[in-house]
């Protein structure tokens, strides 16, 4: 049973490479690529229940287009009037029961598929992260470990990671599809998931539950490095000094400007756990500014100045003063230099 | 009545005619020009989306605009387009295949229809007045409680308006085909239109009731300050889900059953036939119906109800595949040996078994629960839902129309542009939604304002837009081909397809008064019995006699506007207590309009046996 089922399994594993190699989606975002535990799982059963509708599907059409074909009314028989049949006992059994049997062979995986990803017994030993969902970012807060993130979530390779999930507002719902499924993200109790990468990567992360006008802008990413790597991350992170003065001028402006205009009422650097707005802490080595731009200074001069044009509804406009372009332009440097660690997207490999 | 005598009445009293009618037929025409209506605005609202989705990053809507576009063409397509369409079907149709002279209840059918207008209406108010609801058509508590404006408001009031409406329909059916079936015909002997117009009223009777009540709950969160949603104040927002689902999976069946109905009718019919398996047919459609009250947390897989929870929602979902596997088969062993026509009402059924069969079989894919948390909120379930509400749904109500057009107007519309518009139409579905399954699994959830640049979604997107063009085009075509015919279609007579119902049996458009005796039944498919072993027409089970007819009434009209007023009043006295004057005023025209209904007679009148002998001849 096993190796049949491998032998098929690589099989359409390799079909599907073939798919994704002519645009079937783009590696680290795609479902059809699973680099983790959960993806694999899903796709397990997405493949078995294709196989199964598949096989549903070709008798259908077999018998579909052999019945059109042979029975169309047919020139000089206009007349013809057919039997009345009114029904075949063993006909109508047989397309009773097989239905019944294939339904049972996706049933039983897919029971237990179920109760293995809602295992939650490693919890008390494993990582375990809050994650918070608002409009329209995400918050990270590594439990017992004094480190907090938003926007880029970094994971250790192999190694079952726990998500206990609650939103601030609205429902939400975590999504990177090539480590796992998703789960909602609802302000009413807390979800937990666990994700597991097999590789490193940057992983994309989406929001799946409609929450508002820029729901779609609402990615994040997961950040899979090597456990190692991980490692010195933490201690890397828990020992930033929030106070620290950056090395150059136009930083250090930019970082009395942040302060002046009364950025971390909202926006914290370290460990504070206060989340309204997108703790800071490694802004620098954010793979994307807001989740979606590129990380630029460009760019990040207009989101600062200007964030409802590239995110409608977001909860940061018209909450501050207004900036000038050089104030926005010193805090955007003061920003791109908050690098604490030396492992970044960069460590994962692409 | 044809459109050529009412014109001799005058434009007045044709309209009057309309506004105050309780015939069936009449009320049929009513639903189907408003069903079609909303389905050729939900059909905009689709364009819209599609060509903010032509390519990455796009600006033709803003996300606010978006947002309000995806709400409604879905809340438009499900409430105020199909469901009226179906119920206009059923209206023109059930009656007559249970050689019925009208429904059980007049008078509340025409309030039935002016409910679901005017609630309609109330909703798409929203576009003019400040915005139109932005929370899904699921409506999701706490982002519907929270979204600003007065948008879900409209939302609120104009479904619970036309669910009104919707929900006396399905008790109307109930009680026309328990009481008024002509001697003969007994349960087992019903066509399966008729069948699953009773199937889809129970599920109606059952599933509104907690749409109305989920409604209510969210109306007063809204307008009234209380906190059933709101998690702050120890209320729970999940539950609105469970609410929803729980109307919202039978609103599935209610839709796709009919079209089941019709389809069984129309391959019956053209492959000169009896439906194959009847009896399992009958059962098949009454286990889904039972089944699909049990199914609602598929839909809530990802809101972390626990395994257990999963498991036996996924297993129940499983199960349904079974009885319309059945249905499936049932339908190609109807066609086997037959001789089979193929026209524009049939191309429309052929079409729907591959396509049904697929949205069928992503339903199962969709019910492993596992692969659903891959699945669920991403264009993979946007084109499981469409294959099967296009594939089945819309391609049913079109299969249904060109079927029975002739009985409804005596013109059979025309086959050349029926061919058009089904190509093209046909072909711009797959196109658009068969490459939606691999987008979703690529990575792009629904309701997406924008994808981004370099995530692998563009191509999928564009060649989803260009097919939803297509489809407009192929609408587009059916619109026309309805002007042309009603001006220079083809005369039908009574029987243009060689029928086998009872429908079949009289003259088209039927006279006002449908059947001049009550026919007696002998057997399924009775007029193909009278043809094949009687004298080929029915026998009547009365001899010729008067025949009482009902009173028309305004009164319906008026106390929808009654609601209609009282709506806005809701809506607005949360700004200005001042409007709650609309409510009382709206309130009470609704109650004195059914203080009079309760209080004077209305005694109705007799067409004459002298009169129903003089029109024979």
């Amino acid at each position: 049973m096993k190796g049949w089922m491998g032998k098929v399994k690589s099989v359409f594993l390799l079909s599907l490479l073939a798919l994704v190699l002519a645009g079937c989606g783009k590696e680290n975002l795609t479902a059809f690529v699973p680099k983790g535990y959960g993806a694999e799982s899903s796709m397990n059963l997405i493949i078995l229940s294709s196989l199964i509708m598949l096989f549903v599907f070709i008798i259908v059409f077999l018998v579909y287009v052999i019945t059109l074909v042979r029975f169309r009314k047919k020139k000089g028989q206009e007349d013809f009037v057919p039997k009345q049949v009114e029904g075949n006992k063993t006909l109508e059994t047989v397309w009773t029961v097989i239905p019944i049997i294939l339904v049972l062979v996706l049933a039983v995986p897919t029971v237990a598929a179920t109760f293995d990803l809602a295992d939650e017994s490693g919890a008390k030993d494993g990582i375990n992260i809050d994650v918070t969902g608002n409009q329209y970012w995400w918050h990270f807060s590594y439990a017992g470990e004094e480190i907090q993130t938003s926007q880029d979530l970094y994971i250790p390779t192999g190694e079952k990671v726990y998500l206990n999930m609650q939103s601030s507002d609205v429902i939400h719902s975590l999504w990177v599809p090539s480590i796992s499924g998703k789960m909602d993200v609802s302000p009413e109790n807390e979800n937990t998931m666990y994700i597991e990468a097999n590789e490193e990567g940057v992983y994309w992360g989406k929001c799946a539950e409609l929450c508002g006008p820029s729901h779609s802008l609402m990615d994040f990413k997961v950040v899979a490095v090597s456990p190692e790597e991980y490692e010195q991350w933490v201690e890397e992170m828990k020992k930033v000094d929030p106070e620290a003065q950056p090395q150059d001028a136009v930083a250090q402006d930019g970082k009395a400007a942040f302060e002046e205009n009364n950025c971390m009422s909202c926006h914290a650097i370290g460990s504070s756990p206060a989340a309204v707005g997108p703790n800071l802490t490694n802004f620098g080595d954010r793979s994307k500014i807001a989740g979606i731009l590129e990380p630029t200074k460009e760019n990040l001069v207009q989101w600062i100045r200007d964030p409802e044009s590239i995110k409608p509804g977001n909860k940061m406009t018209g909450n501050y003063p207004e900036l000038s372009e050089e104030e926005a332009s010193n805090i955007a440097e003061y920003l791109l230099q908050l690098q604490p660690s030396e492992i970044t997207p960069e460590s994962a490999g692409n | 009545m044809s459109i050529a005598a009412a014109q001799k009445k005058g434009f007045g009293a044709f309209i009057w005619d309309y506004l105050t009618t309780v015939d069936h037929k009449k009320i049929a025409h009513l639903y189907l020009v408003g069903g079609g209506f909303f389905f050729l605005l939900g059909g905009l609202e689709a364009m819209f989306i599609r060509i903010q989705l032509i390519k990455p990053e796009n600006d033709f809507l803003s996300a606010g605009l978006y947002n309000e576009m995806i709400t409604m063409h879905g809340t438009t397509m499900i409430f105020l387009a199909a469901m009226p369409l179906l119920i206009g079907l059923m209206n023109a149709i059930m009656p007559l295949q249970i050689g019925a002279r009208d429904v059980a209840f007049p008078f509340l059918n025409s309030l039935g229809f002016w409910l679901f207008m005017f609630g309609g209406i109330l909703l798409n108010c929203s576009w003019f007045l400040g915005g139109a609801p932005d929370a899904g058509w699921t409506s999701y508590t706490p982002l519907s409680t929270q979204s600003p404006g007065h948008g879900v408001d409209f939302y609120v009031l104009g479904l619970q308006i036309s669910g009104a409406g919707t929900l006396m329909g399905g008790i109307n059916f109930l009680v026309t085909i328990v009481t008024m079936r002509a001697p003969g015909m007994t349960y087992m002997r019903m066509p399966l239109f008729t069948w699953t117009t009773f199937v889809t009223s129970v599920l109606i009777l059952f599933a509104f009731p907690a749409l109305t009540v989920g409604l209510f709950l969210l109306m007063f969160d809204r307008m009234f300050g209380s906190a059933f949603f709101d998690v702050a104040l120890g209320g729970n927002a999940v539950i609105w889900q469970h609410l929803f689902w729980i109307f919202g999976h039978p609103e599935v069946y209610i839709l796709i059953l009919p079209a089941f109905g019709v389809f069984s009718d129309i391959l019956s019919t053209f492959s000169k036939k009896r439906l194959f398996g009847y009896t399992a047919m009958v059962f098949a459609t009454i286990l889904i119906a039972f089944l699909g009250f049990m199914v609602w947390a598929h839909h809530m897989f990802t809101v972390g109800l626990g395994p257990v929870a999963n498991a036996i929602f996924a297993i129940a979902t499983m199960a349904i595949a079974v009885p319309t596997g059945i249905k499936i088969f049932n339908w190609l062993a109807t066609m086997w040996g037959g001789s089979i026509t193929i026209n524009s009402a049939m191309l429309w059924s052929l079409a729907f078994i591959p396509s049904f069969t697929i949205g069928g079989m992503t339903g199962v894919m969709l019910a492993s629960a596992v692969a659903d948390y891959q699945y669920h909120d991403t264009y993979f379930v946007v084109a499981h839902f469409h294959y099967v509400i296009v594939g089945g749904v819309v391609f049913g109500i079109l299969a249904a129309l060109h079927y029975w057009w002739p009985k409804l107007f005596g013109k059979i519309l025309n086959e050349a542009m029926g061919k058009w518009a089904f190509w093209l139409f046909f072909i711009g579905f797959h196109l658009t939604f068969f490459i939606q399954h691999f987008l979703g699994l690529m990575g792009m959830p629904r309701r997406y304002w924008v994808f981004l640049e370099d995530q692998g979604l563009d191509t999928g997107n564009l060649v989803s837009t260009i097919g939803a063009l297509l489809m407009g085009l192929g609408g587009l075509i059916f619109v026309i081909n309805i002007i042309y015919t009603a001006f220079k279609g083809e005369n039908a007579s009574g029987d243009p397809w060689d029928g086998r119902t009872l429908e079949w049996a009289i003259p088209s458009p039927p006279p006002f008064y449908n059947f001049k005796q009550t026919p007696l039944v002998r057997g399924l498919d009775p007029l193909w019995i009278e043809k094949t072993e009687g004298k080929g027409e029915m026998t009547g089970a009365e001899p010729i006699g008067d025949i009482h007819m009902p009173d028309g009434s305004i009164l319906p009209f008026i106390m929808s506007i009654g609601f209609f007023i009282a709506g806005f009043g809701f809506i607005y006295q949360t700004d200005q207590k001042a409007w709650l004057l609309a409510v009382f005023a709206g309130m009470g025209i609704a109650l004195l309009c059914m203080l009079i209904r309760s209080l004077k007679d209305y005694h109705g009148y007799h067409i004459t046996k002298e009169e129903l002998e003089r029109e024979a001849d």
